[in-house]
């Protein structure tokens, strides 16, 4: 949040569409408090039942990986094949493993 | 040196379809486009609200005055969107209403003609929102993740305003003769605004080329316009409604309508703020951001003070 801004803190908001399924980004909004965060986002982001649970995280409280790391920190390893179910031999005629 | 490799890199990747994030690098020129294209159309959603609010309390019926209601809330809604969509490329909300209020940021033109009947609310919803959808359905697709996401929702939301507008006009022009008149005067006025919506002709879009480089738009102001006109056309034949335009007349060999000349001269003029409505759809949202400011100051006291006393 820049100090030069006149709007209310920048929250960002996660979606629950069903029970069971993980949140999901949806978007942000600006709040006073968390209370009308929530209820913000329940209006912005929830209008045709999309959810059934809403998370509201003010958004200086996200540390996010940076593009310039997508090499490094995101090198998946493959000189660990042992990491892979497939580096394993199961003997013919095994079944359910 | 190094911006023209960042640059070829960027290119690279818009190539290849990837999106671009927030926090990529981009071209400072994507990045005020973005902001002035995303902007313009949050501003469009959010002065939009006014010419239809005219008619909530008028609707004609209970279910008529539902669903406006509904719609007006939608738009607000999308507005809402596009603004936080537009931040995350470093501008301030605060900073865009401002450039809105002080006619500083554009909105569509469309939005600074009255709505004088019943009919117009029908209009807006078939022509003005069937035209922004086929834009916005394009815009599905548009580079920037961000506004890509913004318009996946919003198009979702945006056929039942195409339908509803279309349900009003039907039940007009099936209803007596006053009524279908009211449909044809409606779509008399608004058919050659909602052909200018999707911008200048291709010969005359100084921003074109490079936002097409950039797959910020992916199809040209006279295709997507066209795309409309092939689509509204049968649609209105099928009520019985005329077009307000004589030179109309199906191409055979092309398989498309071709229309008469759009008056680019009405165009441009509305668009510098000499349309009917442009004073007062900017002094009803200067308006509302006045008259709204108490209650903005009462939440943040009221925040503060909560904060203080827990801790």
């Amino acid at each position: 949040m820049s100090e030069k801004t006149n709007q209310w803190p920048l929250w960002e908001v996660f979606v629950q569409t069903k029970p069971g399924l993980p949140h999901k980004h949806a978007g942000s909004l600006h709040a006073a408090d968390r209370e009308m965060a929530l209820l913000n986002a329940r209006d912005v982001y929830s209008r045709r039942g999309e959810g059934t649970n809403i998370w509201v995280v003010p958004a200086d409280a996200i540390t996010a990986s940076t593009p310039e790391d997508v090499g490094s920190f995101f090198e998946p390893s493959n000189d660990k094949p042992y990491r892979h179910p497939t580096f394993y031999t199961v003997p013919e005629g095994v079944k359910h493993i | 040196m190094e911006d023209i490799v960042k640059d070829q890199q960027f290119q690279q990747k818009i190539d290849a379809n990837q999106p671009i994030e927030p926090k990529d690098w981009m071209p400072e020129k994507y990045r005020r486009q973005l902001i002035r294209m995303m902007s313009q159309h949050a501003h469009s959603e959010i002065v939009g609200m006014l010419p239809e609010s005219n008619w909530i309390t008028r609707a004609p019926s209970l279910r008529r005055k539902a669903s406006l209601l509904a719609k007006v809330q939608d738009e607000a809604g999308h507005g809402l969107y596009l603004y936080s969509a537009t931040e995350t490329l470093g501008v301030d909300r605060g900073e865009l209403l401002d450039q809105l209020h002080s006619g500083k940021a554009k909105y569509s033109s469309i939005f600074n003609y009255p709505t004088l009947s019943w009919a117009d609310i029908g209009a807006i919803g078939w022509l003005v929102d069937g035209a922004a959808l086929i834009n916005q359905v394009m815009l599905q697709r548009t580079s920037y993740g961000p506004y890509s996401r913004a318009m996946v929702r919003i198009c979702k939301e945006e056929s039942f305003h195409h339908r509803q507008g279309f349900e009003i006009i039907t039940i007009l022009a099936q209803g007596t003769a006053e009524q279908k008149q009211m449909a044809q005067d409606a779509l008399n006025r608004w058919w050659w605004p909602s052909l200018m919506m999707f911008g200048p002709d291709d010969r005359n879009s100084p921003n074109s080329a490079e936002l097409m480089k950039w797959k910020v738009k992916r199809e040209s102001n006279d295709d997507l316009r066209q795309k409309f006109i092939d689509r509204t056309i049968p649609q209105a034949h099928f009520l019985g409604l005329t077009f307000p335009d004589p030179d109309l007349k199906f191409n055979d060999s092309t398989g498309h309508w071709e229309t008469g000349e759009i008056n680019w001269d009405e165009f441009n003029n509305v668009i510098q703020g000499n349309g009917p409505c442009n004073k007062e759809r900017l002094s009803a949202r200067k308006n509302a951001d006045r008259h709204g400011r108490w209650v903005r100051q009462a939440a943040e006291v009221y925040a503060n003070k909560k904060k203080t006393a827990v801790v």
